[in-house]
């Protein structure tokens, strides 16, 4: 398991974190009770397993959304 | 195609803003309808691309937003021809979300103004010997860095070698530069004024002290209230709801045009962001003033606060007792005063040490047969003198005559709560010095402010004897004090005041009082920003500056009054648009987007005066 934290474009409305927790919620090899969307600091973080799914892939189903990855960090 | 339509969603917005002025500029000029209804058309189509794409997106993962409301809604107008509702709509949807995110980035700006502040390089030495930019996340700890005059400190450290000037105010809020030479320790987001300093990394990134800071208050402006969390909870129901009601309302009415207008109406923007806007601007407020709020719920309880519990006299006095008032009594002051420092500066008392302090640079004689009596004081012989230093009883033991003015110097001083420090030469008392802990400047004035903001009780527990804490509930005008307190004794003691239902915060520095701090309904730890007091603390004064209380209290009282202030906005703003919809016929699509995007913006323009929020005297 890795944690990522990703810095996404400027958040305006609350129900944008719901998408984004539903989508993430639905992708095979992420840690569903990690996922932490912060509204104010317009951050993402959560745990993921990384043999199943790499952080481009994560990264690219955020941006079908309609939201900007602006840095994304894994450790 | 997707991406391209949200990069260019601001262009949209232009666009179809411009083709609707046109639209009507033409129908009033000309008159010509088919280049209104064209134009309005297009701009219908283009203005709904961005929407609908974010419609779809949010149904894929199973989320009701405001965009499947707002789509289903121009669809309809567009089905019964009503283009002038869709293009306006749309427009004004997107307008609307336009400014939001311009204004709330305003109301996170001191937030960001705080993650800025993180160091992003550093110079690291590489294996060939030469010191190298990097980015941060590349240093490790146990690297060796270089910080040159002007740069970030990028991580905590310790000085290995070389010396420096260092503006620590990021981590203490205070602004004096501190020295730093080998064996010191630094810390990250710290900037070096002067001088240059080779460092060894011991913590780095989100493990420094400035890294916690961030993340305390990055999680503190997303933590929810329980009044939040319903709100949340509400929101999820509440839009499939007016789905459910519009689409009701025209299976019974058959009226397209109120079935849609019900869904714009039923938008929840301003009560779901309403409260989160009042809380990020003012935590932000809090962090650019050295106040670190962790999150809605504090804020909630602190602006509800009756009593506040200090842990020592240390929070309010200057901790270090120093000479007050003195006397000399007769000639040759300047011989006894060579006296009394040479005897002092051989004893380790503390009153000792006031007493050297004030007296500063002179000339120590050698001391002979010194003699310590207990509770009394130091007799001792100087240059063939015999010298006594001490207190009453010593002098009446030495059989030192005290003179009338003496004497009643001795009351006065007493009575104003110093410890006395008397000096007789050769059975002629010279030298009356009264000793105390003094109150720190400005705390007086806090307190009566703190009254002011409706605290009811301030109470003091300190270890200190009940004579000394007594003398400073004396000069400060506490509610009560309690002396010869032991940490569990302190626990116990605020156990008590939460079972008589008041809300209590305890103020300390987190060293010893830990159980204190959690059990408190508010912990407020005044500890220059120490790792322990971040953690168990609910509130933390970042420089352990008293005079941040008042502050940090008024801005709390006046953030819980900003998000009554925005519910009853955001409620009051629906509950007027649908009397108006059932009860007038002005009510249309165009004119509850506006009100309703109207709405938003008036709660995060009233958070916003929060940011500047200062307390009046």
């Amino acid at each position: 398991m890795k944690s990522a934290t990703i810095q996404l474009d400027t958040l305006t409305c609350p129900s944008c974190s719901q998408k984004i927790e539903g989508a993430l919620k639905n992708l095979d090899g992420i840690d569903k009770d990690s996922i932490k969307v912060l509204f104010n600091s317009s951050k993402v973080k959560f745990n993921f397993d990384e043999s199943k799914l790499s952080i481009d892939e994560i990264e690219s189903e955020i941006n079908m959304l309609g939201f900007d990855v602006l840095k994304s960090k894994v450790k | 195609m997707q991406r391209y339509i949200y990069k260019n969603k601001n262009l949209i917005t232009l666009i179809s803003g411009i083709l609707i002025g046109l639209a009507f500029i033409s129908k009033f000029t000309t008159g010509n309808m088919n280049i209104f209804q064209w134009a309005l058309i297009v701009a219908s189509i283009l203005g709904a691309l961005p929407i609908a794409l974010q419609a779809y997106q949010s149904l894929r993962v199973k989320v009701v937003s405001i965009d499947v409301l707002v789509t289903i809604a121009v669809l309809g107008a567009f089905l019964i021809q009503n283009y002038e509702e869709s293009a306006i709509v749309t427009f004004l949807f997107l307008f609307g979300a336009y400014l939001e995110q311009r204004t709330l980035n305003q109301t996170r700006s001191a937030i960001k103004e705080l993650v800025e502040m993180a160091p992003e390089s550093a110079l690291k030495l590489m294996e060939n010997g030469e010191f190298e930019e990097v980015d941060i996340d590349d240093v490790d700890v146990g690297d060796i860095l270089l910080v040159k005059t002007g740069a970030k400190v990028p991580v905590d450290g310790t000085v290995l070698s070389g010396e420096g000037y260092i503006n620590e105010a990021s981590i203490t809020g205070e602004s004096v530069p501190v020295e730093k030479t080998e064996g010191s320790k630094v810390y990250a987001g710290t900037i070096l004024d002067n001088g240059t300093l080779r460092i060894v990394a011991d913590r780095v990134g989100e493990d420094t002290t400035f890294g916690k800071i961030i993340e305390l208050v990055e999680e503190a402006q997303d933590s929810k209230s329980e009044a939040e969390r319903f709100i949340d909870r509400f929101a999820k129901y509440y839009t499939p709801a007016v789905l459910v009601i519009g689409f009701v309302t025209w299976l019974i009415s058959r009226d397209i045009e109120l079935a849609i207008t019900i869904l714009v109406l039923g938008c929840p923007g301003a009560l779901v962001i309403g409260v989160p806007v009042s809380n990020v601007a003012g935590i932000g407020n809090g962090a650019r003033n050295g106040v670190l709020l962790k999150g809605s719920e504090v804020i909630n309880d602190f602006s509800k606060l009756d009593t506040i519990v200090f842990d020592k006299t240390g929070t309010l006095t200057m901790g270090n007792p120093s000479v007050a008032e003195k006397e000399y009594y007769g000639d040759n002051i300047d011989e006894a005063l060579k006296y009394l420092a040479s005897v002092e500066s051989e004893s380790d008392h503390p009153l000792a040490k006031a007493v050297l302090e004030e007296i500063g640079d002179i000339e120590l004689l050698p001391v002979e047969n010194t003699e310590v009596i207990k509770g009394g004081g130091i007799v001792a012989n100087v240059k063939g003198h015999r010298i006594a230093v001490g207190n009453v009883h010593l002098m009446e033991r030495e059989n030192v005559e005290l003179s009338e003015k003496a004497k009643k110097d001795i009351e006065g001083f007493e009575k104003n709560g110093n410890s006395l420090v008397l000096t007789a030469v050769d059975g002629e008392l010279k030298i009356l010095m009264g000793v105390r802990d003094q109150i720190r400047p400005g705390v007086k004035e806090d307190l009566e402010r703190l009254r002011r903001l409706g605290v009811k009780n301030l109470v003091m527990l300190s270890g200190d004897n009940q004579g000394t804490v007594d003398l400073v509930s004396r000069e400060l005008g506490l509610t009560e004090v309690h002396g010869n307190m032991l940490p569990e004794d302190k626990s116990e003691y605020i156990k008590k005041l939460k079972e008589k239902g008041q809300i209590v915060a305890f103020v300390g520095d987190g060293v010893n009082d830990s159980p204190s701090l959690a059990l408190a309904d508010i912990g407020i730890a005044m500890g220059g920003g120490t790792d322990v007091a971040i953690e168990t603390s609910d509130v933390v004064l970042m420089n352990s500056d008293f005079s941040r209380l008042p502050h940090a209290l008024g801005l709390v009282k006046a953030t819980a009054r900003n998000m009554k202030q925005n519910i009853f906005i955001a409620v009051g703003t629906v509950a007027v648009l649908l009397y108006s919809l059932l009860f007038s016929n002005w009510m249309n699509m165009s004119i509850g987007m506006l009100v309703h995007e109207g709405s938003i913006l008036a709660v995060i323009l009233n958070g916003m005066r929060l940011l500047s929020y200062r307390l009046r005297n």
